[in-house]
């Protein structure tokens, strides 16, 4: 009956949404009276969940799940699942479990929500609060089925620490030849920078910079803050930089802790998929640049003398707070 | 090869969010609806495979009558046939229940879906239909070429992107990338014509529960007023950002 999680991880390292994931169902798994048993796939050290509160964890060991292969790794979800008897079972929302979640929920019957911000309203019946309308608004999603699938959206619950013994035991679920009809011919990752899915700051560039070679501040400030770069839907459109850092309505959702919009004017579709950050700093030269109401702190000035100076005093403050 | 592109019909990118019934239902009034963007993209690359590869593209959309302009829509952009399954769309599950019948009668080697409707967010769709379909499926497609009964793809991971290869019949979850923004399909009056007279086939839902439900609905909290700091005075920001927003 236990409280099911899947904690993603890479190169046999947990990554941060896991931690996240598996501090959310702690208090899940409270509010229901029963345990935590997460799932990992080829972890070295998987005990590592017990500072988060998992109670046991099942680990897989096996070089065909080397590479993510959704199908496979839904199966091996299902398994745990019967395994524990879980009736609720929490995902994280990177592309992996946004690509595994549904497949899952065909499996078991379950009823599943995505992007959950917060802790189940009630759990019988079991009522979510997620986001909706690209960050709009909330739609509160009751789950009818037997077994419940949630999506935690990234960055809504934060790190909780909650010390327990995390038992590990190996667990061998089967696969078959039809869980690999996909194959990964290549991966194209960038190592060397943060990237916005994983970034807890975001520095993000707009039509107000003029060209694509006024970037070099912004990836200065993006290295002295350890951000990632981003830039508005017109800036990616025009060829400016690259898709993959779109944000906004149909490029990629932020839920970052900082936001820093440089020469963004803030169109309403920009705005909605940037909502979910926590803070959000605007630098315009145009006063009644929309972005100013969504903003939380802002600059009225030119970019090309603000973000320069800025980022020397940013580089000060670095080497001070070191 | 035989297309079917699942469109789903969404308030416009710019529309105002409120709800009606004591915040229990969207508020439709004065809502322009559009072809959900993620939908779009899909549209236009089958549109690539029909004038390419001589592929056949058939439109599916689940909903009422007032979806049908939206269907025509994808019509004057291409598509051969709509087909609208008369029904409510109550969750995910029951869409993807709906399509997989649709899918199943028509036999389509391959089906685009985008990622995620615009309205709802739920980003299940895809995924279950493929999964009811027993088809293979990409999620985040950002690229897509067919040769014969073999299928090559691009999808989009968190910081980076995967090539992955694999056989039809196929269901992907698509998004921008599959066609670039420029590149997207406005109606011509020609096509406007056309549209009219092409087959809009309505065909009765499958009797299905769905598993979740929406059961209310609310607004973010209406944000402070920004604190604007003077361009001459940057200390103040940083201080800011570390010692009251602590995120630097």
């Amino acid at each position: 009956m236990s409280v099911l999680i899947y904690t993603e991880s890479e190169e046999g390292k947990f990554k941060k949404a896991a931690f996240e994931v598996a501090s959310y169902a702690r208090e899940v798994a409270n509010q229901l009276g029963t345990n935590v048993t997460a799932l990992s796939v080829n972890v070295d050290d998987a005990s590592e969940l017990g500072k988060y509160g998992v109670d046991k964890v099942l680990n897989v060991k096996n070089d065909k799940l080397n590479k993510f292969n959704a199908e496979a790794f839904a199966n091996v979800l299902k398994q745990a699942a019967q395994k524990e008897e879980s009736k609720v079972i929490v995902l994280s929302q990177t592309a992996n479990d946004k690509y595994l979640a549904p497949l899952l929920a065909v499996e078991l019957e379950a009823g599943y929500a995505s992007n959950v911000t917060a802790l189940p309203e009630s759990t019988e019946p079991f009522i979510v609060k997620r986001s909706a309308f690209t960050n709009k608004a909330f739609n509160f999603t009751q789950l009818n089925s037997e077994v419940k699938i949630v999506g935690l959206a990234k960055n809504a619950y934060g790190l909780k620490e909650n010390q327990a013994e995390a038992s590990v035991e190996e667990f061998s679920p089967e696969l078959s030849e039809d869980n690999f009809n996909i194959t990964v011919e290549s991966v194209d990752k960038v190592s060397d920078k943060v990237t916005i899915a994983d970034a807890e700051t975001i520095v993000s560039g707009g039509r107000g910079l003029k060209g694509p070679e006024n970037w070099g501040m912004i990836e200065e400030m993006a290295e002295i803050l350890g951000a990632a770069t981003a830039c508005s839907k017109p800036v990616s459109d025009m060829g400016w930089r690259p898709h993959s850092e779109h944000v906004g309505q149909t490029g990629k959702p932020v839920a970052s802790n900082l936001y820093i919009a440089i020469g963004i004017s803030g169109a309403i579709q920009h705005l909605a998929g940037v909502n979910a950050a926590k803070t959000k700093v605007v630098i315009n030269n145009d006063p009644e640049a929309p972005f100013f109401k969504a903003a939380d702190y802002g600059v009225v000035g030119d970019a090309f003398e603000v973000v320069p100076k800025l980022n020397e005093k940013l580089k000060e403050f670095k080497a001070k707070n070191a | 090869m035989k297309i079917l592109v699942c469109i789903s019909h969404v308030p416009d990118t710019t529309s105002k969010i409120n709800f009606t019934d004591g915040d229990s239902k969207f508020d439709t009034n004065g809502v322009q609806f559009v072809i959900n963007p993620n939908d779009e993209f899909g549209l236009t690359r089958a549109m690539w495979f029909k004038e390419k590869q001589g592929a056949n593209v058939d439109v599916v959309n689940v909903g009422s009558s007032e979806t049908e302009p939206t269907l025509r829509k994808a019509l004057a952009i291409g598509a051969d046939s709509a087909i609208r399954v008369d029904a409510t769309p109550t969750d995910g599950f029951f869409v993807a229940k709906q399509l997989a019948k649709v899918a199943k009668e028509g036999g389509y080697d391959l089906i685009i879906a985008g990622r995620e409707s615009i309205d709802y967010n739920g980003g299940m769709v895809p995924g279950m239909l493929a999964k009811l379909l027993n088809a293979n499926f990409i999620n985040n497609c950002i690229s897509l070429e067919i040769e014969g009964d073999t299928a090559k793809a691009v999808r989009e991971i968190d910081g980076g992107k995967e090539s992955l290869s694999t056989k039809l019949p196929l269901v992907i979850g698509g998004q921008k990338g599959l066609v670039e923004e420029k590149d997207l399909k406005i109606p011509n009056m020609r096509g406007i014509m056309q549209a009219r007279k092409k087959p809009m086939n309505k065909v009765e839902a499958d009797e299905t529960s769905p598993i979740s439900e929406a059961v209310k609905f609310e607004k973010p909290a209406p944000k402070g007023e920004v604190k604007l700091v003077d361009a001459d005075n940057l200390d103040e920001l940083i201080d800011l950002l570390h010692n009251e927003a602590k995120v630097i």
